[in-house]
């Protein structure tokens, strides 16, 4: 993401995700979730890890906004712990951030930058 | 942890309630002290005066008053389980139990109180008990089992509440033996007595006036009391509640002087008779009073605390006004409440009838109120102790401060605003209205949670969280804010306007009420809500709108640890035939589901993968089941006992009945789960009572019970009607379901509902049964479109590709399921990994 060149990985179709909601993608041995928050005409791409109880949780969370600022957010459907979709931050105060990815959308194809 | 030797040192003595909050204190002011506490008990400090809330599921763990951490970040050493045995003052060291011998600058008594235990021949055998400590508490829960028939002894404030604590423990027989003429004797007066004891004796509890008891019969346990006019009662175990006395054996042993009637003598800045030495909590004797609660010795350490770091505060006496919920009457005594002098006059209300006392005793000019009692209803009692506190003067018809005015002006939330700014609105921690109004208007706080953080306000006894919430909302109010029950942040609606709105405007998509209703792009609170009300005003399908549902609704299963999820078919009734029990098993088998029987009467199916689910209720429709809704907030099970089919005393088929309520119910989403319980006589074996609704058979026909929970709050429902037939009982049911529905906040069960409800159980009677509110055709219209409109949503979704889709884990990876999910084994099944 830095300094290098983004390496862009085709994860999916764009109708493979529903829309204001998320999938997880397989990418190696990691799981990243997809969100399509179609609302915003948006998509991001997080770690699938919760690191509340570490579980493989998040593509499954709901979408929302936060403050008047409208952040778009990701609830974890085991305790509903929110986090940032663009930071990564957690949003629910003491859990630390997960990762974000950057994502792109081009020929109807969805592409996560690993 | 070492200490610093340029810092003086405090000894506490005693780790209880006000020597943990004397620790809480100094810490606060300042750092320059090194602090060691030495606690007799083998826990950190705990809340004594939720004690009783142990039986009733809290752990010491919830008691306890702070972590190890906090005295590790605090460095205060602790020694449990080691009490201080002696105070060498020539040479100012302590000696501990378990052999520490420490020097001090100070000492800090806290040494709290024990029960008093009179000396009656007969007293140490087995299952007499006191009161006080979470030990004393097990062992009386573990002497109850075998024990039938109990007694107290003492029928004060702490007695009734180890009455209570009989009752709680399954004690069928409970009595209160009092030695003088009435119950609560130095809190209420006669005619408070008499209504108090008429409530009590209704709910179960047997009640002993003017007894002395002269000795405790049995052999090796206790068998039962003597009276001194030689009758017997016959009892299994017995609580002492005789009064407290303070723990001074340690002052007295070192030379400290203590009062002929125990505790230890301190003055006004609490210092004992050697001014190294402080005194604090029940174990001081301040102003010749024992001060037998834990807000004056908040007040002590308070004083202590401040003025060792400099300031020069004492301790003048404190309010020993108190509310309490015994058994679930309310009595309080506040101010002067006996003030009977020929100066003063008093207003008194009194129905027989409710179980209702108030008394208030006003200055013979009629200006101030100067004190009162209240029993049954105490609703009032925050706002009159205020009024006596801050001498504010009374209105010209001070009757109605207890009758209520009917209708207008005096509500709560103005009430509160006329205090004034240093009116103490929280004792426990000292917090006045002027710091929590400022907390609303210049830190934006509008929650109780919010206020207990920033102010300590409503953390000690909790009595005053009903004043601080008017305090909030009449600051809001005044600062022109509009208070209101809303959704969330994106929705300016309570739940309530937001059912009429999509109603009157026929929405139906989450997009739709947001557009129309809402800002932002909403979130985990208000989507759920608005999928709620959808399905309930239209009955569409939940996998049409997946996003909006949570987690388990959007799967149809309850997600698990591990990410796993459970499989719930319904049962109505509990009734399932051997194939369909076969099935079960097979498919358990095949998925290598850990299999358990529910506490619902039918059968969960733990640890599928995201991925089987569609294949698992495919193989589960084919044989006839349906959904459970396990997930969802809507109908869970109705529970039935066998009837009159097979059992001997049934009176009507209660599993036929059970089956048809379930089947008509099913999938009703609701603002939380609705269960129900169909029995077959008054023996209740469907536990009915403890449902949203029960239906007991009854000769000649059935009675109807609403709104009981069980769950951490257990509530028993309330008879709506009686010996009705069938086709009204489904009436009823249409109606007040529908209006719980239409009316109820998010997340609120049925017995929440109805506690929230302004005129109760009569109010909710009139809508239902007399149709007060002129609604009933509309609510049952509304119900029977859902009956007409259900479908299986399982059976929905197998058959349809699209949702089946949303079944995978991995989007470009369909067959592959999360390789992270990890069981492990026990008693030949699965468990999921612990986290
Ligand atoms: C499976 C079961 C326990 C068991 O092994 O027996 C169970 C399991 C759960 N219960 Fe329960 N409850 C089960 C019977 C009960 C009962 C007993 C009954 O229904 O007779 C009660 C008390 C009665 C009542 O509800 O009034 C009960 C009171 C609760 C509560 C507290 C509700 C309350 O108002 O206080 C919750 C929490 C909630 O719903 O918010 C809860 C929540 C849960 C959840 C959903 C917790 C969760 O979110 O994961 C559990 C999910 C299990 C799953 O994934 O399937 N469960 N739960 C029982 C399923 C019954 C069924 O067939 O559907
Ligand atoms: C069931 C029950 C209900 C109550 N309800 C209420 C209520 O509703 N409202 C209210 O205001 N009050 C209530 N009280 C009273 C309240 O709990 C006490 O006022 C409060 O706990 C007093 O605090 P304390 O620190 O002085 O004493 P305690 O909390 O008793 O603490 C004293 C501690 O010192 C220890 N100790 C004693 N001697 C030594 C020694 N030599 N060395 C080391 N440690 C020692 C004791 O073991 C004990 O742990 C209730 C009490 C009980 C038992
Ligand atoms: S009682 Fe608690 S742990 Fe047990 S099933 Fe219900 S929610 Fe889960
Ligand atoms: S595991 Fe995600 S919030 Fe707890």
């Amino acid at each position: 993401m830095e300094n290098t060149s983004t390496n862009w990985f085709l994860a999916c179709a764009t109708t493979d995700v529903p829309e204001n909601s998320g999938v997880c993608v397989q990418y190696g041995n990691e799981q990243i979730a997809i969100f399509n928050f179609a609302r915003r005409n948006e998509w991001f791409a997080t770690q699938n890890l919760c690191p509340h109880k570490q579980q493989m949780a998040l593509s499954r969370g709901m979408l929302g906004s936060a403050g008047a600022a409208s952040e778009p957010k990701v609830a974890c459907p085991f305790h509903k712990k929110t986090f940032s979709l663009r930071t990564g931050e957690c949003l629910s105060g003491d859990e630390c951030a997960i990762k974000t990815y950057p994502i792109k959308v081009e020929n109807e194809q969805v592409f996560i930058g690993v | 942890m070492s200490t610093n030797p340029l810092h003086p040192t405090v000894i506490v003595v005693g780790n209880g309630m006000v020597g943990y909050k004397f620790c809480e204190k100094l810490v606060a002011k300042s750092t320059a002290f090194n602090i060691i506490v030495f606690g007799e008990e083998p826990r950190r400090a705990y809340d004594r005066v939720h004690l009783s809330e142990y039986f009733a599921g809290k752990t010491a763990d919830d008691l306890s008053m702070s972590t190890t951490q906090w005295y590790t970040d605090n460095h205060i050493n602790l020694y449990l389980d080691d009490p201080i045995v002696e105070i060498d003052t020539t040479n100012q060291q302590v000696h501990s139990q378990k052999g520490h011998v420490l020097s001090y600058d100070y000492v800090v008594l806290a040494t709290g109180s024990s029960a008093f235990v009179p000396d009656i021949p007969g007293i140490e055998k087995k299952g007499v008990f006191v009161y006080r400590t979470i030990e004393d508490l097990e062992k009386m829960k573990a002497y109850a089992q075998h024990a039938k028939c109990g007694a107290v002894m003492g029928g004060g404030l702490l007695g009734l509440e180890a009455a209570k604590a009989l009752l709680d423990l399954g004690i069928a027989t409970t009595h209160v033996v009092e030695f003088a003429p009435r119950l609560m004797p130095r809190q209420i007066d006669e005619a408070g007595s008499a209504i108090l004891q008429a409530k009590l004796s209704e709910l179960g509890l047997q009640i002993h006036l003017n007894k002395t008891t002269n000795s405790i019969l049995g052999n090796d346990a206790v068998e039962g009391l003597q009276f001194n006019n030689n009758t017997v009662l016959p009892i299994d175990m017995l609580v002492i509640s005789a009064g407290i006395r303070p723990r001074d054996e340690l002052a007295k042993l070192a030379g400290l002087q203590v009062g002929t009637r125990g505790g230890i003598v301190v003055n006004e800045k609490l210092q004992t008779s050697n001014p190294n030495i402080f005194a604090i909590g029940e174990c001081a004797l301040a102003n010749s009073t024992i001060y037998g609660l834990v807000a004056p010795g908040y007040e002590m350490a308070e004083v202590v605390a401040a003025n060792l770091c400099g300031a020069n505060k004492v301790f003048a006496g404190f309010d020993m006004s108190t509310k309490l919920k015994l058994i679930g009457v309310d009595v309080a005594s506040f101010g002067d409440a006996f003030a009977d002098q020929a100066h003063t006059r008093t207003i008194v209300f009194e129905d027989t009838h409710k179980g209702i006392y108030k008394r208030l005793n006003v200055s013979a000019d009629g200006k101030y109120l100067l004190g009162g009692i209240l029993i049954g209803d105490a609703e009032a009692y925050n706002m009159l102790l205020q009024t006596v506190n801050n001498q504010l003067v009374l209105p010209p018809n001070p009757e109605e401060l207890i009758l209520g005015s009917r209708g207008a002006a005096t509500s709560n939330g103005s009430g509160v605003m006329s205090l004034p700014n240093d009116a103490l609105i929280c004792s426990c921690e000292a917090v006045t209205k002027e710091t929590i109004c400022n907390a609303v208007t210049e830190q934006q706080i509008t929650t109780i949670d919010g206020m207990k953080k920033c102010t300590k306000a409503g953390t000690g006894c909790g009595g005053c969280v009903p004043l601080v919430k008017d305090l909030i909302t009449g600051t809001m109010k005044a600062n022109g804010q509009y208070v209101k029950n809303v959704v969330c942040e994106h929705f300016n609606y309570a739940r309530q306007e937001l059912f009429d709105l999509i109603k009157y405007h026929k929405l139906t998509t989450y997009n739709e009420v947001l557009d129309n209703y809402g800002s932002g792009d909403g979130c985990e609170v208000c989507k759920p809500v608005v999928a709620s009300l959808l399905a309930s005003l239209w009955n569409d399908l939940i996998l049409k709108q997946p996003a909006i549902q949570d987690s388990n609704d959007r799967f149809l299963a309850n997600i698990q640890k591990g990410g796993t999820y459970s499989v719930v078919p319904r049962i109505p009734g509990g009734e399932i035939t051997p194939d369909k029990l076969i099935v079960i098993g097979q498919v358990a088998k095949k998925y290598h589901l850990y299999t358990k029987i529910t506490g619902g009467q039918r059968i969960d199916l733990f640890g599928a993968h995201l991925n089987d689910l569609p294949a698992i209720w495919e193989q589960l429709i084919e044989a006839g089941f349906e959904s459970g809704h396990a997930y969802g907030k809507s109908l869970r099970t109705v529970k039935s006992c066998v009837g009159s089919t097979w059992c001997r005393f049934g009176l009507h088929d209660s599993v036929s009945f059970a089956i048809e309520v379930e089947d008509r119910y099913k999938g009703l989403r609701s603002p939380h789960k609705l269960k129900g319980g169909v029995s077959g006589c008054i023996r209740e074996c469907a536990e009915a009572q403890s449902k949203d609704f029960g239906i007991i058979a009854t000769e000649k026909g059935w009675n109807l019970y609403i709104c009981g929970n069980g769950g951490s709050k257990p509530q028993h429902a309330q008879l709506l009607a009686s010996d009705i037939d069938s086709a009204t009982c489904i009436k009823y049911l249409d109606r007040f379901l529908m209006f719980y529905i239409k009316t109820a906040d998010p997340l609120t069960r049925t017995a929440t509902w109805l506690n929230k409800m302004e005129g109760g159980m009569a109010y909710l009677k009139n809508v239902i049964i007399n149709d007060s509110l002129g609604i009933a055709a509309e609510l049952e219209a509304a119900m029977e479109n859902h009956v007409n409109t259900y479908e299986c949503e399982w059976k929905a979704a197998v058959n349809n590709p699209e949702m089946r889709k949303q079944f995978q884990h991995f989007v470009n990876a369909p067959a592959q399921k999360d390789p992270t999910v990890v069981f492990e084994p026990m008693r030949n099944q699965i468990k999921a990994q612990a986290w």
